[in-house]
């Protein structure tokens, strides 16, 4: 039998583990989430972040290496917002009728998620390449990424506040529209999918599937309409 | 399956080359998500093979978010200078753009919806 080490330095350096090691990790968040009731602090994909950097820091892999493996569950972020065609198609006559309530609400959304964000960011100090890094943060991945790259700052680290939005508005939606009590799952899906891309979209189909239908809608629109807005409204906050 | 998925690829590429050869601001895959919608109005045939596997693909799409939230570890650094700044403004907008957007869809749906024949 070989050195362990041996074989864990060729394996380590293949896509094999990381691959593996992203679904394991996710399913292991994913179990813990439904053991803990779905509670909407115990979010997947924040457990499965941080079992993947314990994984990471452990052995000394750098995040190159682990993302040569992670890439392909990456790339489907892709196609995956092709798929949100199938919630608009299947609700499609609940959509129609409610036209101008989306996009009054897609439009408030979207404004307040990047100018809060920017003059928050500001008034706190932040360099102008960081506020550009903030901007596109409630947009889903693939596109916030581009938005960010355009403003000029720095895409990987838009991911990561991409990432952190989700997280946080899949945690707050829940416990906040039953504290505003908002019934209506179009406005509360709407919302979070506005506010909170595919993440809060994640969080809005395990709830419920209309708000899952509209959460769909509000990410993808929103991805459209903060491609117009931010630009502008960062030239305003420089 | 794989048909579906081929479809759902090609919806991709033409939104990406529309995208990139027209520069339009709109992303790529949200084009391609219009270009599959608009495929499924057109024909049931089309709608009925790529529900299922949609739905499969989005049930699990929290899991798609889990390579680029692993970032974070290229980034503690630069997060930790700027934890208060980040920290405030992306909870406060969050929260902020959540509790905006649901409260005027309510309003407007009230407005717009309180007619009986509506």
């Amino acid at each position: 039998m070989r050195d362990f080490t041996e074989i864990w330095s060729y394996l380590a350096a293949g896509p094999l583990v990381w691959l593996t090691a992203t679904l394991v990790a996710y399913l292991l968040a994913d179990a813990l989430a439904a053991r803990l009731g779905r509670a909407p602090v115990a979010n997947p994909v924040a457990g499965a972040v941080v079992l993947l950097a314990l994984l990471l820091w452990a052995t000394g892999t750098s995040y190159d290496t682990y993302f040569e493996g992670a890439q392909f569950v990456h790339f489907l972020l892709g196609p995956a917002t092709v798929c949100l065609a199938v919630p608009l198609w299947a609700h499609r006559a609940t959509v129609r009728r409610a036209a101008l309530p989306i996009v009054a609400a897609l439009l408030a959304g979207s404004l307040t998620a990047v100018a809060v964000a920017l003059a928050l960011g500001r008034a706190f100090g932040l360099s102008p390449e960081m506020l550009a890094t903030l901007a596109p943060k409630s947009t889903t991945a693939p596109v916030a990424l581009g938005i960010s790259q355009s403003l000029g700052g720095s895409p990987t680290l838009t991911a990561v506040l991409v990432v952190l939005t989700g997280m946080v508005g899949a945690v707050v939606i829940t416990p906040m529209m039953n504290a505003l009590r908002i019934t209506d799952w179009r406005a509360r899906g709407l919302a979070v999918g506005v506010a909170a891309h595919g993440i809060g979209t994640a969080r809005a189909l395990q709830v419920n599937p209309q708000a899952g239908a509209f959460a769909g809608i509000g990410m993808a629109l929103n991805a459209i309409v903060t491609a117009l807005l931010a630009p502008w409204l960062l030239a305003l906050f420089l | 399956m794989i048909r579906v998925f081929a479809l759902i690829l090609c919806c991709q590429l033409a939104g990406e080359a529309a995208a990139r050869s027209l520069a339009l601001p709109v992303p790529g895959p949200v084009l391609g998500m219009a270009g599959l919608f608009v495929l499924m109005l057109a024909s049931p045939r089309v709608a009925q093979a790529v529900r299922p596997v949609g739905d499969g693909i989005l049930r699990h799409l929290s899991l798609l978010f889990v390579p680029a939230g692993v970032g974070i570890v290229g980034h503690l650094r630069l997060l930790g200078e700027n934890a208060l700044a980040i920290g405030v403004a992306l909870i406060a907008s969050t929260v902020l753009a959540i509790a905006v957007g649901a409260l005027v869809f309510r309003a407007v749906a009230r407005l717009t919806e309180a007619k009986p024949d509506a």
